[in-house]
C-alpha cells in the first residue's frame, strides 16, 4: 500500500509578515521555511501507519509544488521518514494551480491513500485537498482527526460540532486532515538526516495550468490598543466602557 | 607578511588572511541547518518548558533528557559511525553546541557528556575501551563525566593528590583521593579520572565506572546558577580500577587533560552563542512591550545602545567561533595526510594546534555573554531582578562560564604564553616578524596608512594592530626575558589586544565575505557592526598599549613605540551612535536576533 502526503512549504509561524509591490505580495526575503504544520502532522501519521506492522503500508511519498527553495523542507520530510519525494518545479500560485500540479504529478502512481493538511498556515485557503480529490476522481473526506487502516478499509474520525463522527470508507481516498491526526510532529533524528541525503527526490516540470485567483491587496490587523486597567471598586466604569466604547454588551 | 597555506593555530598574529580563507556561519549547508533545527526542536519541546523542574533537579529528569537527545542521535555527533555515532565535522558539532547552549543547565549537562565526558575515550582509548564505552555514550544509555579538579588542584590542575597504585596481583589500580566540582556526577556512569601512579610527578588517566567498588559521592553542591546541572564531590577509597582501564598510557594524563581543555574551551565559545541570542530575544521583546513616559523603552537611545552592543558582542563572537571551528576541521584533515595518524589523533593534535584561538574564544565568549545577560536584566528593570523572570536565570547561569574550562585569568595568560611558545617553536616566524617591524619603526610612524575605502582602511588597521602586538611582545620579552611570567598585568594587556585583534579580524573578514556574497545593500547593518566594533578595538588597543609601555618604563625606543601606538591605532571619524541605533532598530523591528 502506498501513501502520498502533500507538503506545503510555508514561512515559519513566527515570521513577521511584510508586503511588497504595493501590498500585493508577501515579501519573502529572509523568511525561514517550514513544513506546513498540518501536513507535518499528516506525515507523522503516515509514518505511524507505515511503522505499525499490522498495516500493509510499504511506501510513503511526499509531493510539493515549489521552487528549489522548497528543497530543505522536502529533505526534512525525507529525514522524518518519507521514502521518496516529488517536487513540481513551480511557484505555488494558488490552490487551483497547486492542485492541478499535484494531480498531474501523481495521477499514474496509484496511491492508495492521499493525506493532505486541511489548510496551509500561510494563506489558509483550505482548498487544495478537495480539488486534488476531484481532479483524481477520488473520494475525499475532510476535517479528519484520526485515521486507522484495516486491510483495504479505512476508518476515519471527524470532529463535528459538539461531537465526533466515525466514517468507514474504501481506498483509494483523499483524507483532508486537521490537528489531532497525530500527537506531535516528529523531530528528524540524525540517522534520518543522514539517510535523507540518499533518498530519491524527483523534480518534475509543471503542467500547463492557470491560476484562478490573484492577490490584490494585503493588510495587517490593527495593532492591539493598550489594555485599560479599572479599579475593582469601579464596576460601573467597566460596564460603561464595555457598553459605549467596546460596544460588546 | 608571509603567505603560505594552510594557516597554523596562532599564526594570525603574523599573517595576512583573506575573506576567502575563512568560513562564515552564512555558509552552513542544508544538512548542517537541518541538524541545527533538530537541536532547536528538541530544545523547544523537551527542555525549555521544563526549566524549573530541571533547576529543581527533579529525579531522573536530566538523565532522561540526555537519553532523549541520544535517541535523536545528538549525543553521537562527534563519534565514529562504527560506535553508533555520526562522524560530523567539528564545525557541525559546534553548531549543535550553539543551539543547545540556550538550554541553561541542560546545556552544561549536554556539553559535559558529549565533550569532556566522552571525548577522552574517543581520542585516547584503545579499541577495546572504545568498543566498550563509546556505543553506550552515543545513545545516552550511559552518561559521562570528567574528574580533574581537586580541593588543592584547580587552576593548578597538575597538583592533584589522587593516587593510583598497582594491586599486588597486578590486575587493578587502587585509586585513593578526592575530586570536586564534577559536572554530571549525580548520574554519570563513566568517569575519566586523573591520578598519579605511585610516585609519578605527572598525571595518568583512568576510565572509572560508577559501580566500581570504593566510590562515594557528596550531596549536590548548592550553586548560584546552572542549578539543574549536577555537581558533586567524589571520593575514591581503595577504588579498584581494572588495569585495562588505564587511558592512553602511564603519564599521559596531563596531555589528555590539556587536549580536552582546549576542546572544551573552543566549545564553550559556541555554547555562549546560543545563550546570548536567547537573552537578546528576551531583552528586545520586553523592550518592545514595556512603556515608560508614554513611550516604549525600546525607543530610548540608552536602551538601543544596550541592544546594539548585545548584538555586536554576539555577532563578533560568532564570527570568531566559526572561523576557528573550520580551521580546526582543516587542521584535522591536514594532520590526517600524515598516514600513520588516526582521525582521533589528528583531531586531538588539531585542538592543541588551536590552543591560542581556543583560549581567546573561551575568554571573549564568556565575557560577551556576561555583558549580554547583565544588560538583558537591566533592560527588564525591577522585573529583571524578579526570580520569576527568565533573564534572572540567564544572568545566574552565565557566570560559571568565566570560571570553568580554566578561569579567564588562566586563559588570558594562555593566549599570550601559547602564542609566544608556538612562535619560539617556529610554527610561524613571530620573533623574526617582530624584529622586522622593530627595524621599520620609523617608517611605520612616518607613513600612516591613508586608505580611503573602509575595508582597506580596516585591513590596514588590523595589520597595524598585528605589528603593534609584535612590537609589544618583543619589548616585553626583551625586557623581562624569563621573568615575563611574573608580569601578569602586562601579559593581560597583551592578551586583551590579541583577543580583540583576532575577533576584530574575524568580523572584518566575515563582513567582507558577506558583502561578496550578498552585495553592498544587504550588508549595510553588518558594516555598522564592524564599524562600532573596530572603533572599540582601536580604543582598547590604544589604552592597553599605552598602559603596557608606561608600565614597562624605560626600554629602547619607548617613545617611538608609544608614538606608533597612537599613529597606528587611530580609527577616528566613525559615528558609532548612529550605527548602534540602526543595529538596534533592526533588532527592534524584527523583535528578535536575525543577524
Ligand atoms: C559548576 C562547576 C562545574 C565544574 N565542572 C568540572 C568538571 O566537570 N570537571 C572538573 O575537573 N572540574 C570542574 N570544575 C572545576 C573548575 O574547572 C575549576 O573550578 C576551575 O578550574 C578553577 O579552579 P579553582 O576553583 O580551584 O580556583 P582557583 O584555581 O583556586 O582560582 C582562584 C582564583 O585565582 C586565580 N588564579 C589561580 N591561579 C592563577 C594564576 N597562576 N595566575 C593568576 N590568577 C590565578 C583564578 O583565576 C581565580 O580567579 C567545575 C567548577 C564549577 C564551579
Amino acid at each position: 500500500m502506498k501513501i502520498l502526503v502533500t507538503l506545503g512549504n510555508v514561512p515559519d509561524t513566527t515570521t513577521k509578515a511584510r508586503f511588497a509591490d504595493g501590498d500585493t505580495h508577501l515579501d519573502m526575503t529572509g523568511v525561514q521555511w517550514i513544513i506546513n504544520p498540518w501536513d507535518e502532522l499528516a506525515l507523522t501519521r503516515a509514518m505511524e501507519l507505515k511503522e505499525d506492522a499490522a498495516n500493509p503500508v510499504d511506501h510513503v511519498t511526499v509531493v510539493t509544488v515549489g521552487t528549489q527553495e522548497a528543497e530543505p523542507t522536502i529533505r526534512k520530510a525525507l529525514a522524518i521518514g518519507a521514502d521518496d519525494a516529488i517536487r513540481v518545479n513551480a511557484e505555488a500560485k494558488d490552490a487551483w494551480f497547486t492542485a492541478q500540479q499535484i494531480a498531474a504529478a501523481v495521477k499514474d502512481q496509484d496511491f492508495d491513500l492521499i493525506l493532505t493538511g486541511i489548510e496551509s498556515s500561510d494563506y489558509n485557503g483550505a482548498a487544495v485537498g478537495g480539488m486534488v480529490a476531484e481532479l483524481l476522481d477520488l473520494t475525499s473526506i475532510s476535517a479528519v482527526s484520526g485515521v486507522e487502516l484495516n486491510g483495504n478499509e479505512i476508518t476515519l474520525h471527524r470532529d463535528i460540532d459538539g461531537g465526533s463522527e466515525t466514517v468507514q470508507a474504501d481506498l483509494p481516498l483523499v483524507a483532508i486532515v486537521q490537528k489531532g491526526i497525530a500527537k506531535e510532529p516528529r523531530i528528524p533524528a540524525m540517522r534520518g538526516i543522514m539517510m535523507a541525503r540518499k533518498k530519491p527526490l524527483q523534480v518534475v516540470d509543471p503542467v500547463e495550468a492557470d491560476a484562478l485567483t490573484s492577490y490584490n491587496h494585503f493588510e495587517l490587523p490593527q495593532p492591539k490598543p493598550p489594555c485599560k486597567m479599572i479599579d475593582p471598586e469601579h464596576v460601573e466604569e467597566l460596564v460603561s466602557l464595555l457598553q459605549n466604547e467596546a460596544k460588546v454588551i | 607578511m608571509e603567505k603560505t597555506k594552510p594557516i597554523q593555530g596562532g599564526e594570525f598574529i603574523v599573517r595576512d588572511v583573506d575573506p576567502s580563507d575563512v568560513f562564515i556561519p552564512e555558509e552552513f549547508d542544508e544538512e548542517q541547518k537541518m541538524i541545527a533545527q533538530t537541536c532547536q526542536d528538541f530544545l523547544d519541546t523537551e527542555v525549555m518548558s521544563n526549566l524549573d523542574d530541571i533547576d529543581n533537579q527533579k529525579d531522573g529528569l536530566m538523565r532522561s533528557l540526555l537519553e532523549k537527545a541520544g535517541e535523536l542521535g545528538l549525543l553521537g555527533l562527534s563519534l565514529p559511525e562504527k560506535f553508533g555515532g555520526f562522524e560530523q565535522s567539528f564545525t557541525t558539532s559546534m553548531l549543535a553546541n550553539e543551539i543547545m547552549g540556550a538550554g541553561h543547565s541542560y546545556a552544561v549537562a549536554y556539553s559535559c557528556h558529549t565533550g569532556i565526558g566522552s571525548l577522552p575515550i574517543l581520542y585516547y582509548g584503545n579499541e577495546e575501551q572504545k568498543e566498550k564505552y563509546l556505543p553506550k555514550l552515543a545513545t545516552g544509555e550511559w552518561a559521562g563525566a570528567y574528574c580533574l579538579t581537586e580541593p588543592g588542584a584547580g587552576s593548578d590542575a597538575n597538583n592533584g593528590k589522587t593516587k593510583a597504585t598497582l594491586s599486588e596481583d597486578g590486575k587493578h589500580y587502587i585509586l585513593n583521593g578526592q575530586k570536586m566540582w564534577i559536572t554530571n556526577a549525580g548520574f554519570a556512569d563513566v568517569f575519566t579520572v586523573f591520578a598519579k601512579i605511585d610516585n609519578d610527578r605527572v598525571l595518568s588517566a583512568f576510565i572509572v565506572e560508577r559501580t566500581f567498588p570504593g566510590i562515594t559521592f557528596n550531596p549536590e553542591e548548592k550553586k548560584m546558577g546552572i542549578k539543574g546541572s549536577s555537581t558533586r564531590q567524589i571520593f575514591f577509597n581503595d577504588c579498584k580500577v581494572p588495569v585495562e582501564n588505564l587511558l592512553g598510557g602511564r603519564g599521559q594524563g596531563f596531555r589528555i587533560a590539556l587536549t580536552i581543555l582546549h576542546m572544551g574551551r573552543i566549545k564553550l565559545g559556541s555554547n555562549v552563542l546560543g545563550a546570548a541570542k536567547l537573552s537578546i530575544n528576551r531583552s528586545v521583546s520586553y523592550a518592545n512591550e514595556r512603556k515608560q513616559f508614554g513611550s516604549l523603552i525600546s525607543s530610548f537611545g540608552a536602551i538601543k545602545y544596550k541592544l546594539a552592543e548585545q548584538v555586536i558582542k554576539t555577532f563578533t563572537t560568532e564570527s570568531a567561533v566559526y572561523r576557528a571551528s573550520k580551521n580546526v576541521d582543516e587542521a584535522i584533515e591536514q594532520n590526517m595526510q600524515n598516514d600513520t595518524c588516526t582521525k582521533e589523533q589528528a583531531t586531538a593534535t588539531a585542538f592543541a594546534q588551536y590552543a591560542v584561538e581556543a583560549a581567546i574564544l573561551k575568554v571573549y565568549g564568556s565575557e560577551a555573554l556576561d555583558y549580554v545577560v547583565d544588560e538583558s536584566l537591566q533592560i527588564y528593570g525591577g522585573m529583571g531582578f524578579s526570580a520569576e523572570m527568565p533573564v534572572e536565570r540567564g544572568y545566574r547561569d552565565s557566570r560559571i562560564n568565566r570560571i570553568f574550562e580554566g578561569t579567564n585569568e588562566i586563559n588570558r595568560l594562555l593566549v599570550i604564553d601559547t602564542l609566544m611558545k608556538r612562535g619560539s617553536r617556529h610554527f610561524y616566524d613571530l620573533f623574526g616578524e617582530a624584529q622586522k617591524t622593530w627595524d621599520n619603526l620609523d617608517e611605520l610612524i612616518d607613513n600612516p596608512s591613508t586608505e580611503e575605502d573602509n575595508y582597506s582602511r580596516y585591513r590596514a588597521f588590523i595589520n597595524n594592530v598585528k605589528k603593534l602586538s609584535m612590537l609589544l611582545i618583543k619589548a616585553a620579552s626583551d625586557k623581562y626575558q624569563r621573568k615575563l611570567v611574573y608580569e601578569q598585568e602586562l601579559l593581560n594587556n597583551l592578551s586583551d589586544i590579541i583577543m580583540n585583534l583576532y575577533v576584530g579580524e574575524s568580523t572584518l573578514l566575515r563582513v567582507m565575505k558577506l558583502e561578496q556574497m550578498k552585495g553592498s545593500e544587504a550588508t549595510a547593518l553588518y558594516r555598522d557592526i564592524l564599524d562600532v566594533y573596530l572603533y572599540g578595538v582601536s580604543q582598547l588597543v590604544r589604552a592597553n598599549g599605552i598602559e603596557a609601555v608606561d608600565a614597562m618604563g624605560d626600554f629602547p625606543e619607548n617613545a617611538k613605540v608609544k608614538k606608533a601606538i597612537k599613529v597606528l591605532c587611530d580609527l577616528d571619524g566613525i559615528n558609532t551612535h548612529a550605527a548602534r541605533r540602526r543595529i538596534a532598530d533592526k533588532l527592534i523591528e524584527e523583535n528578535g536576533y536575525t543577524f
